[in-house]
């Protein structure tokens, strides 16, 4: 049975953030459905007791002190080089908030 | 015929070894000049391969200025996902196609401290997405061993620029095989440390829990020499370990008599024709004093799925981040493989979903721990096949949602659990010029013993192109 159809892709697509073109959703269903298959095997193996491994450095509450390292700063020039819109030394941002 | 497998001249220095040029500047038999000239004269040769997206053009004056430094002004090639300070970094993706980083990674400060010159900046995966570098925005890189076929990846540009000697030694990033596999198809060293011994600061994150920077080289020895300047804690990576860096080039000669090796996967079928083709190799490990055993490991075919989706999930995160609001453009530019990843991700991180996919994976990580753990009990190093064959042909990719997976499957269960491992060149084809690649694990910081048997078995036999017949 299948997992995936156009609501669900549109869905994912939606909470991702990424654009999709028409036609798009359908592909994107079959490749997802044939990678499910793939990892699929994972239901054989039994987990119940098994603790989960997050990550595998084993460092726990890395700190560092809470100072401000001037070299480290960028000026706002430098800060604001690579965006493309800006609006008096601030990035410009899509309107997100409807003007109602 | 001609013999087509030896990269090293006498009278080419761009062929010659960072060990080898170390030693000519020292003794004055060359010049950084005629180093350099001959590395530009390979670049503009092998502008087909499509290895260099970026190039600096200083790098003669910063190579006088590091002179005297461990890596004496030699030109280094860097995989374009480590930011570069004024020089573009674009993770072959068209989202960062006009990022000029004002910053440089940890990786490529700590190259420059050693007295390395970043030469230029080296083609991968979009966002080193994949294990061919066919998925770049900005088209494939080709194999400089024979280039109807892929280099392999995500690192492809980077092995590819040691392979074809447009540099003298490379950077790239593994996440899972991203350095190994790309090395075994091109037929160069690559060498993958533990996670957290090099610091993934200014690196784009792929899967932040496996991403691990490492050297890409002509030799053992030449990796080992770059990894002594890259690797060691970063305050700004809360993931490097405060561990002191070993002195790899010191435990080089030291051999692997009686050392216990494990031969993994040697009972899987679908790698019988490869195994075939390296059953001499590990008896050399044998005639070296060493005992190799074939052993039974946890099936890597799990492996796939635990990366596949642990990699997915992370990339849902740390893609998020491109908004094109300070940086880069807008998320439209994503192409077909980021889309996919980033969607499958946030698929299976979502509620309700999450716990039947991202927490199954992380358990069954869990389980390839204790399987290491277990043979790391009885055995020093575990060796096997890097990748199940040889390099695939250009187009390979197209219509292959999982290529990179499955070309990765050997390396995976190694990269999930945070293991060092080295691909060393084991077997040429003589037809296609095409290399099969070995790969050594070593438990948790053991990258020593790893670079002993590897630097053992290159002394001992002949694949290796660098080699200086005697």
């Amino acid at each position: 049975m299948s997992q995936f159809d156009s609501a669900l892709v549109q869905h994912i697509a939606n909470l991702a953030n990424i654009p999709l073109k028409p036609g798009e959703d359908k592909k994107l269903a079959e490749e997802f459905e044939s990678t499910l298959k793939v990892i699929a095997n994972l239901k054989k193996l039994d987990t119940s007791q098994v603790k989960p491994t997050y990550q595998v450095g084993e460092l726990e509450n890395v700190w560092r002190d809470d100072v401000v390292e001037k070299k480290r700063m960028f000026t706002q020039e430098e800060a604001l080089a690579n965006a493309t819109n800006t609006h008096k030394g601030f990035f410009a941002v899509p309107q997100i908030i409807d003007k109602g | 015929m001609a013999d087509t497998h030896k990269n090293y001249h006498p009278d080419l220095p761009n062929t010659w070894t960072l060990a080898r040029a170390r030693q000519a500047l020292a003794n004055k038999e060359v010049t950084l000049e005629e180093i350099y000239t001959a590395v530009d004269k390979a670049v503009a040769q092998t502008n087909n391969l499509n290895i260099y997206l970026a190039r600096d053009t200083k790098t003669l004056t910063k190579a006088h200025q590091r002179a005297e430094l461990p890596l004496s002004g030699l030109p280094i090639a860097v995989k374009d996902n480590f930011c570069t300070k004024d020089l573009t970094t674009t993770a072959s993706s068209n989202v960062l196609r006009e990022f000029i980083p004002p910053f440089d990674s940890t990786v490529v400060s700590k190259l420059e401290q050693g007295g390395g010159v970043i030469l230029g900046k080296t083609n991968l995966d979009a966002w080193a997405h994949g294990s061919s570098t066919e998925t770049s925005d900005f088209g494939r890189t080709l194999n400089p061993r024979s280039p109807d076929y892929l280099p392999g990846g995500s690192s492809g540009g980077s092995t590819a620029a040691v392979a074809a000697d447009t540099c003298i030694a490379a950077i790239g990033s593994e996440t899972a095989g991203s350095i190994r596999q790309p090395a075994a198809w091109c037929g160069v060293v690559g060498l993958k440390p533990t996670y957290g011994r090099c610091s993934r600061f200014g690196v784009a994150a792929m899967a932040s829990s496996t991403d691990s920077p490492g050297p890409i080289a002509k030799t053992v020895e030449d990796a080992c020499l770059v990894f002594e300047q890259i690797a060691g804690h970063d305050p700004y990576d809360s993931t490097t370990a405060n561990q002191p860096v070993p002195k790899l080039t010191e435990q080089l000669n030291k051999g692997v008599k009686g050392l216990k090796i494990g031969w993994l996967y040697s009972d899987i079928q679908e790698l019988s024709a490869s195994h075939k083709l390296i059953e001499k190799e590990l008896a050399v490990f044998e005639s070296l004093g060493a005992r190799v055993e074939p052993i039974k490991a946890l099936d890597p075919h799990y492996a796939v799925s635990v990366y596949t989706i642990v990699q997915r999930t992370e990339v849902s995160s740390n893609l998020g981040r491109y908004s094109g609001i300070r940086y880069g453009s807008e998320r439209s530019n994503f192409g077909n493989e980021a889309k996919r990843r980033v969607m499958l991700g946030t698929f299976t991180s979502a509620k309700g979903y999450a716990d039947k996919y991202y927490l199954t994976a992380q358990k069954v990580r869990t389980l390839f721990r204790q399987d290491f753990d277990q043979l790391f009990a009885k055995y020093d190093l575990l060796i096997g096949l890097t990748s199940p064959g040889f390099a695939k042909k250009i187009g390979a990719t197209e219509g292959q949602a999982m290529f990179g997976e499955l070309e990765d499957m050997l390396l995976e269960p190694s990269s999930i659990t945070g293991l060092p491992g080295l691909n060393v060149p084991c077997y040429r084809d003589p037809l296609t010029n095409l290399y099969l690649g070995l790969n050594i694990i070593a438990p948790m910081w053991r990258e020593d013993l790893m670079v002993r048997a590897g630097h053992a078995y290159e002394q001992a036999t002949e694949w290796n192109s660098w080699r200086i017949d005697k």
